[in-house]
C-alpha cells in the first residue's frame, strides 16, 4: 500500500501567541511545529504502515524552511519527503494550494491521501476535500478511526452528535483529527537517519496537469482586503456589584453581546 | 465567467434528520441584509429526501425562493450526492452569494462544492457585508462586493476577504454568529424542485452504521463553557450553585487546586499548572483568587468572567470582566437570568 | 569554532523537550513525594530508544553521538533530576563500560538489550568503608574452576534492584610489595539480578532525587560465569575510573538541567509576583542575580558540551569531565539555591517545583567523585 500525507508547518501558539510591541503579531518569534491535525493523519498512516505495510511519503507546499517538518515526519517513520516550493506558489489561497498538491500527488502512486482537517493558522478546513475534488477521489473528512477491509477503507467521520461508520473504495482521500490517535515522537537515531536522507524538491514545472493561471497569488480567487491582529488582551474591565442582581444584569449583558447565550 | 449573470443570494439549508438546523435560519437572517443592500432577493437550497416539507418554515425565516433537490440518494448526508446535488444548482441557478454554515457538514460540503464550480470560499466567517473592494489589477474599486470576516490564528488575527472575480462569493459562516429574523407565520416562498440526477460511482462512500454518541465522563479541556470554583466558594456544598449555573448554560464544573486539596472535587476537574489546561470559549473564575498556579492553566480562554468579593484578587488582572461581589448570591441569580432568556 | 548547534541535534533537542514537559514533568512531583522510581517513563524512554542513544545500531542503539545523549539527560533534568540519573547510570555506567571493553559475545548478550532499553543497567563501585577512596574496597572475586565467587557488599547503588545488569569492581589479587604494604589489583564484572548469592540490601532514603532507587548490593557467594569478566583480569580499577569519567559527564548534564529548569521556573515567576506594587522582575536585585545566573549556567553548558565532543573525539577527557562536573554541580547547587531565595515562602514549599530541585541539585556535587575529587583530578593534571 502506498499511502501520501499532506503537512504544513505552522507557528506554534502553544507557548502563547507572541505580538510586537505595536500589538501585531511577531511571527519571527514564534516556534514553528508540524500543524497537529497533520500530524494526526501522519501517525494514522504510520500505524497503517506498522499494521499492514506500507510506503509512506509526506509531501509539503511551503518556503525552503519547511523542509523541517519533512525530516521531523521522516524521523517518525516516514520514508520519503517531497518539499513543493517555487517563488510563483507563494501567497496562495486554499484553491490555488490544493491545486498545486494535486498537481504534485499526480506525479505519484497513492492508495491513500490524509490530510488534516485543518491548520492552527488559517483554520480553513479547506484543502484536503479540495484535493479530493482536484483528483476525483471520494472524500471522508473528519476521521476518528481509520480501518483497512480488502480495496476499501472504513473509517468513522464524526459529527456534532453522532459518527458515522463509512466504507469507501482505494484510492480515496481522508481528512485527520488531532483527536483522531496521540502522533508518536521522533527518535534520536530516526532524527540522525532523517537528516542523512534526501528531500526532494519540486518546483512549478514538476507540476502535473496544472494550469498557471490557478497558482499562487494570482491564481487565488479570494484576496486580502484587510488584515489585522487582534490587540493582545491585557487587564479587562471590572465593575462593583453593590446588589446581587447589578451583577447579574452585568454579566447576562457580555454574556448576550458575546452571544454566548 | 461573466459575472453579471450570477444574481442573488443563497444560502444552504442545512437539514439533518428532516429538520432545519438552527444555523440554515441564521443564514437566511443575514442573507436578507445582504440581499436589501444588492436589492435583490433571497434563496435557501434544501438538499435531502422528503424535505418539502420543511419549505414553510424556510419562507417564515426569510426565504423567498427555495430551490428543493429531492431524491432518496440524498437520505444522509454523503459528500458526493450532495456536492453534486449543490454545484449543480450553482450551474443551473448562478448565484451571486452562497453561504453555508460552518458546520461539521458545511465544511465537508463547501470545500468540495468550491473546488467543483471553481470559485473561491472563505472559511469560519463571523462578519458578512457588501461593501466596495478594490481587486488585484484593478484601477478602481468595485461596488456591491462581499466583504468576508474571519478571525484566524484561533482567533488572534482577522482577516477581511473578497472574491472579486469568481462567482458564487463563497462563504462558510460560524454558527451562533448570526441573527435569525422573527418568524412570519403564513409566509411562502416560491418553490423550485430541481434533481440534477443521481449515479452511484466510485465517489460514493457507503453508510454502515451511523451511531449517536452518548455523552462520556467530563473532560473540562473538551468544555466551551468552565464554570469554575475556587476555596471561596465555601464549601462542597455550595457547588451545587457552579453545578445549577453550568447546567443552565451548557457548561462543565471544574475548580482550583485548593478545591482538590480540600476533597472538594475530583482531581480531574482541576485547571492550573498541576492540573489541566483548558481553553473554553467562557470561563468563569469564581471565588478563585491566588493567581499564578490557576491562571497558567486557564488564561487562553476566550472571555474569562471573574467573580469575587476581594476586589484585590490577583484573577482580576487577568479576567476581561471582573465582578466584585458575593458570588454565592450572583451565581444563583445567574442561573435563574439564564434559564429565562434560553427559554425564550 | 561554532559554538552553534545542527539542525538534527537542535531536533533531537526539541524530542527530549517535548518528551520531558509531556512526560516526564506530569509525574516529577509524585515521584519526589513518594519516592517512586517511575518505570513508566522508562518503559516509554525504551520505546523511544532513550536508553542506547550513543549506543551503535548494530548494537541495538540509535547511533548517535554522546552530545545528543547528554543533551537527552539535560532536558529531562529540567523536569525531574529522577529521571536524569536514571538515563546517566544506565547509560554512561553500565552500556558504556561493556560497549569500551566487552568481547563480542557480552556485546550481543548484555549491550544489545541494554541499548535497547530491554534491560536496565547499573555500576557499583563504592562500598560503605570506600567512597572517595575507592581503592579501600573490600569485595573479592575468586576465580573457582569456571566460575568467579562473589563476596562482598556495595552502597549507594543507582538503578538497585530495578536494574537487570549490575557492573561490579571486586579485587581479585592482592600482593605485598618490597616495604610490606599490600597491592590490591580489581577487575570488573558483569552480574545479572537473580544470580544466587547475590542480593539487595536496604533502600536509602534520601534528600533528593528521591524517585531513583539507591540500593544495597549483597554478594554472598554469588557465583558467576568466568566469560563474565568485563576487560582484561587486574585492570579493573582503571576501567572504573574511565568509565566514571564518561558518567562524570552525564551528571554534568544532570546537574546543568537542574540549573536550567530552576532559572527557567524562577524567570517565570518573578514576572509574576507582585511585592510592594510592582513585580519583583523590576527590582534591580532580582535583575542582577538572574544575569548572574544566566551566566553561569551558559558557562557550565559550554563545558558539558565540550566534555560530551571530548568524548566523542578524545580517547582521554579525564579533565574535561571533571571540569564540567566540578562546575555544572556547583553552578546547579548555587542557581537552585537563590531561585529558591528569588521565590520567597513559596520557595520552600513542596508544590513549588524549585523547592525539590534544589534538594535534587546538591547530589550532584557529590555522587560519581565528590567536587573534592574533581578538583584532585583537574590539580593532578596540573601538576603532574
Amino acid at each position: 500500500m502506498k499511502i501520501v500525507v499532506c503537512i504544513k508547518q505552522v507557528p506554534d501558539t502553544k507557548g502563547g501567541v507572541k505580538f510586537k510591541p505595536d500589538g501585531t503579531l511577531d511571527r519571527a518569534a514564534m516556534l514553528t511545529i508540524m500543524n497537529p491535525d497533520d500530524k494526526a493523519g501522519l501517525e494514522a498512516a504510520l500505524r497503517l504502515k506498522d499494521q499492514f505495510g506500507a510506503e509512506v511519503t509526506v509531501v509539503t507546499m511551503g518556503l525552503p524552511k519547511a523542509e523541517e517538518v519533512l525530516r521531523e515526519a521522516m524521523a517518525m517513520g516516514a520514508d520519503k519527503g517531497i518539499l513543493v516550493t517555487d517563488r510563483v506558489l507563494g501567497g496562495a489561497d486554499t484553491w490555488a494550494t490544493s491545486t498545486t498538491l494535486a498537481g504534485a500527488i499526480r506525479n505519484l502512486e497513492y492508495d491513500l491521501i490524509i490530510t488534516g482537517r485543518q491548520a492552527i493558522d488559517g483554520d480553513t478546513a479547506q484543502v484536503g476535500p479540495q484535493i479530493a475534488e482536484h483528483l476525483d477521489l471520494p472524500l471522508i473528512s473528519y476521521a476518528q478511526d481509520i480501518k483497512i477491509e480488502g480495496d476499501s477503507v472504513i473509517v468513522q467521520r464524526q459529527y456534532d452528535d453522532r459518527y458515522h461508520v463509512l466504507k469507501a473504495k482505494m484510492p480515496c482521500v481522508i481528512t485527520a483529527l488531532s483527536e483522531l490517535n496521540e502522533p508518536r515522537y521522533m527518535t534520536p537515531g530516526g532524527i540522525f537517519d532523517a537528516y542523512d536522507a534526501e528531500i526532494t524538491t519540486w518546483g512549478r514545472p514538476d507540476l502535473k496537469d496544472v494550469d498557471d493561471s490557478n497558482l499562487g497569488l494570482a491564481g487565488s480567487p479570494t484576496q486580502i482586503a484587510k488584515a489585522s491582529d487582534k490587540v493582545r488582551k491585557g487587564k479587562g474591565v471590572m465593575m462593583t456589584a453593590e446588589t446581587p442582581e447589578e451583577g447579574v444584569d452585568y454579566i447576562m449583558d457580555k454574556l448576550l453581546t458575546k452571544h454566548v447565550i | 465567467m461573466n459575472l453579471q449573470e450570477y444574481k442573488g443570494v443563497f444560502i444552504y439549508a442545512q437539514q439533518v434528520d428532516n429538520k432545519i438546523d438552527s444555523i440554515a435560519l441564521e443564514l437566511l437572517g443575514k442573507a436578507n441584509d445582504l440581499a436589501a443592500d444588492l436589492g435583490t432577493d433571497v434563496t435557501a437550497v434544501l438538499i435531502g429526501s422528503d424535505v418539502k416539507g420543511l419549505v414553510d418554515e424556510l419562507a417564515e425565516y426569510g426565504a423567498d425562493r427555495v430551490i428543493v433537490v429531492d431524491d432518496p440518494a440524498l437520505k444522509e448526508y454523503r459528500t458526493e450526492p450532495y456536492t453534486h446535488a449543490l454545484a449543480s444548482v450553482i450551474n443551473e441557478y448562478k448565484p451571486d452569494i452562497l453561504l453555508v454554515g460552518a458546520t461539521a457538514i458545511g465544511r465537508d460540503l463547501g470545500p468540495r462544492v468550491s473546488a467543483r464550480v471553481a470559485t473561491g470560499l472563505t472559511a469560519d466567517c463571523t462578519v458578512l457585508e457588501i461593501g466596495e473592494f478594490k481587486a488585484r489589477g484593478d484601477a478602481e474599486p468595485r461596488q456591491g462586493q462581499l466583504l468576508m470576516t474571519r478571525p484566524a490564528f484561533g482567533g488572534n488575527t482577522i482577516a477581511t476577504i473578497a472574491c472579486p472575480n469568481h462567482r458564487p462569493q463563497m462563504a462558510t459562516v460560524r454558527p451562533g454568529v448570526m441573527q435569525k429574523k422573527d418568524p412570519v407565520p403564513g409566509s411562502k416562498a416560491e418553490v423550485i424542485e430541481f434533481n440534477p440526477g443521481f449515479e452511484e460511482n466510485d465517489k460514493y462512500v457507503e453508510i454502515l452504521d451511523i451511531v449517536k454518541s452518548v455523552s462520556e465522563t467530563v473532560d473540562i479541556q473538551a468544555a466551551k463553557i468552565l464554570v469554575s470554583g475556587g476555596r471561596g466558594v465555601g464549601s462542597p456544598e455550595n457547588f451545587a450553585l457552579l453545578d445549577d449555573l453550568a447546567e443552565a448554560i451548557g457548561g462543565t464544573v471544574s475548580c482550583s487546586r485548593a478545591v482538590v486539596d480540600n476533597g472538594w472535587k475530583p482531581k480531574d476537574l482541576q485547571v492550573g499548572q498541576t492540573g489541566k489546561t483548558v481553553r473554553p470559549q467562557v470561563y468563569f473564575a469564581i471565588g478563585i483568587s491566588r493567581a499564578i498556579q490557576h491562571v497558567a492553566g486557564m488564561e487562553e480562554s476566550d472571555i474569562i468572567i471573574a467573580i469575587n468579593k476581594d476586589p484585590d484578587a490577583p484573577i482580576f488582572d487577568v479576567a476581561d470582566y471582573g465582578i466584585v461581589g458575593d458570588a454565592l448570591k450572583i451565581v444563583p441569580k445567574l442561573t435563574e437570568a439564564i434559564k429565562a432568556q434560553v427559554g425564550k | 569554532m561554532d559554538f552553534t548547534l545542527s539542525k538534527k541535534h537542535e531536533m533531537a533537542r526539541q524530542l527530549f523537550k517535548d518528551f520531558a514537559e509531556n512526560e516526564v514533568k506530569p509525574l516529577a512531583q509524585e515521584v519526589d513525594e513518594t519516592e517512586h522510581f517511575p518505570e513508566e517513563t522508562v518503559a516509554k524512554m525504551q520505546k523511544l530508544g532513550f536508553m542506547g542513544i550513543p549506543v551503535p545500531k548494530e548494537y541495538g542503539g540509535q547511533g548517535c553521538d554522546p552530545l545528543t545523549y547528554i543533551m537527552c539527560v539535560e532536558e529531562l533534568s529540567k523536569v525531574c533530576g529522577t529521571t536524569g540519573v536514571i538515563v546517566s547510570a544506565h547509560t554512561s555506567l553500565c552500556a558504556d563500560p561493556i560497549m569500551t571493553y566487552g568481547t563480542e559475545e557480552q556485546k550481543q548478550k548484555y549491550l544489545v538489550p541494554l541499548a535497547k532499553g530491554e534491560l536496565l543497567g547499573a555500576f557499583a563501585l563504592t562500598e560503605p568503608g570506600a567512597g572517595t577512596d575507592a581503592q579501600g574496597a573490600q569485595t573479592k572475586a575468586v576465580l573457582d574452576g569456571d566460575e568467579w565467587v562473589l563476596n562482598g557488599s556495595k552502597c549507594f547503588i543507582t538503578n538497585g534492584s530495578y536494574a537487570d545488569i549490575y557492573i561490579v569492581i571486586a579485587i581479585t589479587d592482592v600482593k605485598v610489595d618490597a616495604r610490606g604494604r599490600k597491592k590490591k589489583s580489581f577487575s570488573t564484572f558483569i552480574v545479572e539480578k537473580g544470580t544466587p548469592g547475590f542480593t539487595f540490601g536496604t533502600k536509602e532514603k534520601k534528600m533528593g532525587i528521591r524517585g531513583s532507587a539507591t540500593y544495597e548490593l549483597i554478594f554472598q557467594d554469588c557465583r558467576i560465569p568466568k566469560e563474565n569478566l568485563l576487560g582484561p583480569q587486574g585492570k579493573g580499577f582503571g576501567i572504573a575510573m574511565h568509565t566514571l569519567d564518561g558518567g562524570r559527564i552525564g551528571i554534568a548534564s544532570q546537574a546543568l538541567g537542574i540549573a536550567e529548569g530552576a532559572l527557567d521556573l524562577t524567570i517565570n515567576y518573578v514576572k509574576e509576583r507582585k511585592q510592594f506594587g510592582r513585580t519583583i522582575a523590576q527590582q534591580q536585585n532580582t535583575q542582577f542575580v538572574l544575569a548572574d545566573l544566566a551566566t553561569k549556567v551558559q558557562a557550565a553548558q559550554l563545558l558539558v558540551y565540550k566534555a560530551a565532543m571530548a568524548k566523542a573525539t578524545q580517547k582521554v577527557y579525564s579533565v574535561e569531565a571533571a571540569m564540567a562536573k566540578l562546575f555544572a554541580a556547583e553552578v546547579a547547587m548555587e542557581v537552585t539555591t537563590k531561585c529558591v531565595q528569588l521565590h520567597g515562602g513559596y520557595g520552600y514549599i513542596r508544590e513549588y517545583d524549585v523547592e525539590r530541585m534544589m534538594r535534587d541539585a546538591k547530589i550532584t556535587e557529590i555522587y560519581e567523585g565528590t567536587s573534592e575529587v574533581q578538583r584532585m583530578v583537574i590539580s593532578g593534571s596540573l601538576l603532574k
